[in-house]
């Protein structure tokens, strides 16, 4: 037999392995490709040309950017995860799973019985790229990040659904000083928990199991998360010494089902291949001519702030600080805003360390001649950077940005700032922040997502930014989640994209999902006439440009636009008009230290995820706590109507007035349960069944009913049932009951009654995929509990067919369970009013959290509810104030019941002079994509705020608690 | 030139007199189908166009009018409306725009909300919008889906279901590239020139044009061993619309594979069924239960009739309604009506008891009940059958192509394997069950 050869070309690298007849490894290579894929293979053919040369041998082709050479050149292709199986078919036999991870796939295959393949679908980061990304947030190399890993004391939990959202996690626990050996151990953690959730899909990862991959063969601190998660022992985790270049392995096993060649033919072919280009979709150049870019940067340089000199200024001076998710940024100015110094600068995971060195830089150019009157900080860092060194005024990024905009145009109407993280923009009426739009946690990560690919093509992001600015054809990226540019970037590559024109699309795509994405404008006049933009990103002249030319007008950048935020701290902070600044002295300075400790609060459920940072002199700075217990102080009791209805429903278990004879009946505490199980439990107890709820969803609950998700883009409240039902089997009940119910109750507000598709038929799916339920009876029939008298009668039937309960009873426990029912609904109604005139009467803020009922579930909500209430606002929720309201025809079909009560109640607030509402979305739930736009509407045109909290698995409430402060600081703006 | 008139809720109406001066605009989903039913619009008296514009444009503009966390079938939908209204081709106040309403809990029921945002958005809002549906949302003076347009419009789908049928089974083997897209027209341009007429609008008559039809595709010169059959299903948008599945169809026939796409009338009966199932699960009027059952069985007999045809020329036959829904007993209730609800399992198990456990399973991105009813299921199918092959593809604006290409590729490479040990398995006469 021949010698045979297997090239796997995969999203980063390029694998080539040769084996003889008797399948001896006799070469093997893995090398970066920079996008270079064919040119790579053929160089590193022709480094073993000696070894082949003259020679007929077999070879094929894999890898996820195989596909395009094999197409260019006529060699062969095998698909890599079919590849892979091959190979541990014939070098690790009777194994029973494979964990593979690449670049930026991740595979599972699953022998033993049938034979089951998955790859990550398109939504899916936990892979190679996803740990680039997070090691070069981090500023280390990946062996550092490994190395850091292993010296973890504690895991943050961090979302593992993809890149851009676990850098939404893990900045500010850097920001806030967390530790970076947790951090990286949490990142592989969290790779581990995509890949389970993501691809077991209900099937169990058990026995013998091969590791293979890039990331798992190198990184030992991953390998350690994977088999302590799954709880393997050294027989059954199997790390085979070739495991980087498996799937090359695989292909050079397949490739004897193709005729062979000579190897010189093979080497031709892929040498003088031309790259198949596809049609490229592009679009006009961002600058036709040198003549056309220098008349904009022109236009731009003018805008400066007054020119001033530190080393020859002597007066009052005021320092601002915007310490930013990945940069610092300083100024200090003088009284007519006059810049005396500025800096920014990557804050390299430790904000502290850099103000401290700037400070004393600072202290030490100003010398007797400047004193520093006042200091204001924002941005992410705000508290901690405001503890530490002790900064007059703290305030919200939004209201900083303002400042420093109005600055250079007092007429501003529209700002749009893009950091490295976070979008946001704003409208100003009457000289006040009006409409405030931050961007999803989907598609942030703007700034640094340029970044990370500079440097995966080897740029740094200056360089790489100007690449694009003469790009004769940009190439169309798309302008969805930055995380599916990768793949969009893979494809014009395969297509014939260079680098300029990659770069200039790249720019231009984070504009369009800017204007289209997070402000969803259609023209330039929605945005406004007088626009600023500022943040880091638009420094980059190829990003700006693509702005002006998206939306057809000129817009002011002013030269400072990477400074804004600190600048316009700098601002409030003179005009603080303080006597002297609190700031640390030059030699408080000197005496500086500070460390900082996680730690766990155990006074509440919510078990925050602390960070306590210790500074000299006994100064303590405590961080990622909700409310205000674990400072010291109690708990502030404002009233908080979610709360409220979480205690009352939790309470409904047991066997209420009745004897539970007829056995335990579990209940799944979640979804619409939130809303029905008063019903339920009437119903049930009733009956003389014992009521059995589900524990309260928590991290571990959601874990332990992770593996048998089998979507894994359906809403966090959904995937937490899995938990849910396991649990409920676990405790022995008799049966389970979790009835589908495509409609809801008909409150008469609506078009229609619906439940959303998810809730209404998630017990069918828990019943095809969680295996243990087999063990217990699931009782999933179809209810419509809207027709009282149809429904009586139904389920007197069902029940007697289930339980053999005469009929006559089961209709009186269903009279009762609607009574109870309409019980729970006044009272409920009644808390809300009591509550309502408490804020009244105390003057303070009513906010309400419209959502659905199971958004009080405070593993879904995240203890959002605490830090509302901690900000000083009484909480209510929508259902307590939806019946406030009648039927109106809306501009969308209003069909569901639990989406009307928004509605409703968003109209309710609207006639409330001291009601605010927010919205809490679930990630990933598609019937808000239309109510979001809805509730906007309605309150804006009722002269109301709109607020959108979107939640997921993630328990980080920092971007949240910059929408709340954004809020509260637009409401005083109003109210002045 | 009519005037714009508005419905108490401020709605604007499509007027009698905009139906002598206006045309309507179609999307497209099902390019032989909705010709036809196009036709038979127009034989009622409307101008119609279905649209053809395609490509990135049509995304754009879709992303630019449209909630970019709407469902994908909504942005291309209303991406191909918007963009056809801009393009120039039409006097744009001249043009109503047509879009299908299903009025169930999915969201899809709000697609023509969203295309009345959209066109707002763009300073359209001048622009009437017709809703189609059986449920009897939004009526308007002058568009009225009469018993007779619908007694037509079955013919449409049935004998568009019938071309599909069997143009996929004949385009994976015709010797001249070319010749099945041929038949394909041939059959097209009579069935036009006939309805157009008149003709081939009763039962009787259309048995006679079944005939014609498959014997039409019969003459096509074929040649070659079988091919691996992939059965399409999901989504009804991404499942037929090549522009919302990046052409499937001609990429697995590129592949070497034989593409398997279950018709449309099975959804139309689905949707009908689903109303006499409301009424038994939680109560209702009997006429209504009556009524939905005897359209159902309307509705069935013209699908017997096709699977006859099929038979009779030797094509391979799919099962009727019936069949699909006795294959979900122990999976979905009858109840699981939004969307494509339990038909979508019915047809990937249909498929699978009929010989082809190759399947790609389609959905926008995020898709609400295709969470339960496609991606939910596919762990118990291939617990009940361990040999089913079903991938599930997500389509997006921001999905790529190459990505979905390459998983589409790992279910054929099972898929050529699969077959490979039962033709063994079969030659030691051990076969795998089929049915």
């Amino acid at each position: 037999m021949e010698f045979r050869v297997g090239i796997d070309i995969g999203s980063t690298t390029v694998k080539v392995v040769v084996l003889d007849p008797d399948n001896n490894l006799l070469f093997r290579s893995y090398e970066r490709h920079f996008s270079k894929t064919r040119e790579r293979a053929a160089e590193t053919l022709r480094s073993i040309q000696e070894m082949l040369s003259g020679q007929k041998i077999h070879m094929v082709i894999t890898g996820s950017a195989g596909l395009g050479v094999s197409k260019a050149s006529g060699i062969d292709f095998v698909q890599e995860v079919y590849a892979t199986a091959a190979a541990v078919n014939t070098f690790v036999p009777n194994t029973d799973a494979v964990i593979e991870l690449g670049g930026e796939d991740a595979k599972i295959i699953f022998f033993g019985g049938a034979l089951e393949e998955r790859m990550n679908g398109s939504c899916a980061g936990g892979t190679g790229a996803f740990i680039d990304q997070m090691a070069s947030l981090l500023n280390v190399t990946i062996g550092e990040l490994n190395e850091l890993s292993l010296q973890h004391e504690k895991i943050y939990p961090i979302a593992s659904r993809c890149g851009v959202f676990a850098k939404s996690d893990i900045q500010p626990i850097l920001n806030q000083g967390g530790r970076k050996e947790d951090i990286a151990a949490s990142i592989f953690q969290a790779v581990v928990d995509q890949t389970v959730a993501g691809l077991t899909q209900g099937r169990e990862l058990s026995g013998k199991i091969v590791f293979l991959g890039g990331p798992l063969h190198f990184l030992t601190g991953l390998r350690h998360r994977f088999v302590e998660t799954l709880k393997l022992d050294e027989d059954h985790a199997i790390f085979p010494a070739d495991g980087d270049c498996f799937a090359a392995m695989g292909a050079a096993l397949c490739s004897v089902d193709y005729s062979p060649r000579p190897f010189e033919e093979y080497l031709k072919l892929l040498e003088e291949s031309v790259d198949a280009t596809g049609v490229l979709d592009v679009m006009p150049p961002l600058f036709a001519s040198q003549t056309e870019y220098d008349a904009f940067l022109a236009r731009h340089n003018a805008n400066r702030p007054p020119e001033t000199d530190l080393s020859s200024y002597t007066g009052d001076a005021w320092l601002g600080i915007d310490a930013g998710s990945t940069t610092t940024k300083m100024a200090l100015v003088d009284p007519q805003g006059g810049i005396l110094y500025s800096y920014y600068h990557s804050n390299q995971g430790n904000p502290v360390a850099i103000v401290l060195e700037q400070l004393k830089e600072i202290y030490k150019r100003c010398g007797d001649r400047v004193s520093i009157k006042g200091s204001a900080v924002t941005g992410y860092g705000e508290e901690l950077i405001k503890n530490a060194f002790q900064c007059d005024l703290g305030l919200v990024e939004t209201m900083a940005h303002y400042k420093a905009a109005a600055h250079f145009n007092p007429d501003v109407d529209f700002i749009i700032d893009i950091g490295g993280q976070d979008m946001k923009c704003f409208k100003i009426r009457n000289g006040a922040v009006d409409s405030i739009m931050l961007n999803e946690a989907c598609s942030s990560g703007c700034g640094s997502f340029i970044e990370t690919f500079a440097k995966a093509l080897g740029y740094d992001i200056a360089a790489f930014s100007k690449l694009g600015l003469f790009s004769p054809r940009p190439v169309n990226l798309g302008s969805r989640c930055t995380v599916f540019m990768n793949s969009s970037v893979k494809q014009a590559q395969k297509d014939g994209a260079s680098v300029e024109d990659i770069s200039a699309g790249l720019s231009i795509s984070i504009v369009k999902n800017a204007v289209y994405k997070v402000i969803r404008a259609a023209s330039a006049d929605d945005l406004g006439r007088q626009i600023v933009v500022q943040g880091g990103t638009f420094l980059n002249d190829a990003v700006l440009r693509a702005f002006e030319q998206e939306l057809g007008r000129d817009v002011v950048r002013p030269t400072i636009a990477g400074l804004m935020g600190a600048f316009g701290a700098a601002l409030a902070a003179r005009d603080l008009d303080l006597k002297a600044s609190s700031l640390l002295s030059n030699s408080a300075l000197q005496s500086f230290s500070h460390s900082a400790k996680p730690t766990t609060c155990g006074l509440c459920t919510n078990h925050c995820s602390l960070t306590v940072n210790q500074f000299d002199g006994g100064r303590r700075f405590i961080s990622g706590n909700r409310c205000s217990r674990p400072l010291g102080k109690e708990k502030q009791e404002l009233p908080d109507l979610t709360a409220y209805k979480y205690r009352k429903l939790r309470a409904m278990e047991g066997k209420g007035f009745g004897s539970g004879v007829r056995g335990r009946m579990g209940i799944p505490f979640g979804l619409n349960m939130y809303e029905n199980l008063p019903f339920w439990y009437e119903f049930f107890t009733k009956l003389n069944f014992e009521v059995v709820l589900s524990p309260e969803s928590s991290r571990k609950l959601y874990i332990k009913g992770q593996h048998t998700i089998p979507s894994d883009t359906v809403c966090y409240p959904a995937k937490l049932l899995h938990g849910h039902v396991e649990a409920l089997v676990e405790m022995g009940v008799d049966a389970i009951w979790y009835p589908c119910m495509s409609y809801n109750y008909d409150e008469g507000i609506g078009d229609n009654h619906y439940n959303c598709p998810v809730v209404a038929y998630y017990p069918e799916l828990l019943s095809a995929n969680v295996p243990l339920l087999k063990q217990t009876r699931f009782l999933t029939p179809y209810v419509g509990l809207y027709r009282h008298k149809d429904f009586k009668k139904r389920i007197a039937k069902l029940m007697e067919a289930e339980f053999s309960i005469p009929k006559k009873e089961s209709i009186a426990a269903a009279d009762a369970a609607y009574a109870a029912y309409d019980t729970y609904k006044r009272d409920l109604w009644s808390k809300g009013q009591e509550f309502i005139n408490y804020a009244r009467a105390h003057h303070l803020p009513i906010l309400v959290q419209a959502g659905r009922p199971y958004h009080i579930d405070p593993e879904i909500n995240h203890g959002i509810n605490d830090l509302i209430t901690g900000q000083g606002f009484v909480l209510i929720s929508e259902d307590a104030l939806s019946h406030l309201e009648g039927y109106e025809a809306r501009k969308v079909l209003n069909q569901w019941t639990f989406q009307s009560r928004m509605y409703n109640a968003a109209r309710y607030v609207c006639s409330q002079p001291d009601m605010q509402l927010v919205q809490l979305v679930s990630f990933g739930c598609g019937s808000d994509a239309i109510t979001a736009d809805e509730i906007r509407s309605i309150l804006e045109e009722g002269g109301k705020l709109y607020t959108q909290l979107k939640i997921d698995d993630i328990n980080n409430l920092g971007a949240v608690k910059i929408r709340i402060r954004s809020l509260m600081a637009a409401m005083e703006e109003r109210r002045k | 030139m009519a005037e714009l008139v508005y419905d108490k809720t401020g709605r604007l109406l499509f007027t009698k007199e905009m139906k002598k001066e206006y045309t309507l605009l179609i999307p497209q989903m099902l390019p032989d189908h909705f010709a036809m039913l196009v036709s038979i619009f127009r034989s009622e008296g409307y101008q119609v166009e279905m649209l053809e514009n395609t490509g990135r444009s049509v995304i754009d503009a879709g992303q630019k009018y449209v909630h970019n966390d709407a469902c994908y079938p909504a942005i291309l939908v209303i991406g191909q409306l918007i963009n056809a209204v801009q393009s120039g081709k039409y006097d744009p106040h001249k043009v109503a725009l047509v879009i299908t309403q299903t009025g169930g809990g999915c969201r899809a029921s709000n697609y023509i909300h969203l295309l009345r945002k959209a066109l707002e958005k763009a300073g359209l809002s001048f622009v009437p919008v017709i809703s189609v549906n059986l449920s009897g949302l939004e009526s308007n003076p002058g568009f009225k889906l009469s018993l007779g347009l619908l007694r037509k419009a079955v013919f449409a789908i049935i004998y568009g279901d019938l071309i599909l049928n069997v143009a996929n089974q004949v385009r994976p083997y015709e010797l001249t590239k070319g010749d099945t897209d041929a038949a394909v027209q041939h059959c097209m341009d009579f069935l036009l020139h006939d309805m157009d007429q008149g003709k081939g609008m009763t039962y009787k008559s259309m048995r006679g044009y079944f005939d014609r039809i498959t014997s039409t595709f019969k003459a096509v010169p074929i040649s070659g061993e079988r091919k691996v059959r992939v059965g399409i299903v999901g989504e009804i948008y991404v499942k037929y619309a090549p522009l919302g599945n990046n052409n499937l169809a001609d990429f697995l026939l590129a592949e070497g594979a034989e593409p398997v796409i279950p018709g449309l009338m099975d959804f139309i009966i689905f949707k009908v069924n689903n109303r006499e199932v409301d009424v038994n699960i939680y109560g209702g009027k009997w006429i209504k239960e009556r009524l939905c059952h005897w359209l159902q069985n309307y509705l069935m007999k013209y699908q017997h009739a096709m699977i006859d045809a099929l038979k009779r020329s030797g094509f391979r036959a799919p099962g009727d309604f019936n069949d699909l829904h006795s294959y979900i007993k122990g999976y979905l209730g009858d109840g699981n009506k939004m969307g494509e609800g339990w038909l979508l399992t019915a047809e990937m198990l249909e498929l699978i008891h009929t010989g082809v456990p190759n399947i790609v399973c389609t959905q926008p991105f995020g898709c609400l009940p295709n969470h339960i009813v496609g991606k939910g299921m596919i762990r118990k199918i291939k617990d009940d059958y361990p040999w089913s092959n079903v991938v599930a593809i997500d389509y997006d604006p921001g999905a790529t192509k190459i990505n979905q290409e390459n998983r589409i590729k790992l279910m054929l490479a099972n898929a050529r394997a699969l077959s490979k040990t039962q033709t063994e398995k079969e030659a030691a006469g051990n076969a795998l069950p089929t049915s």
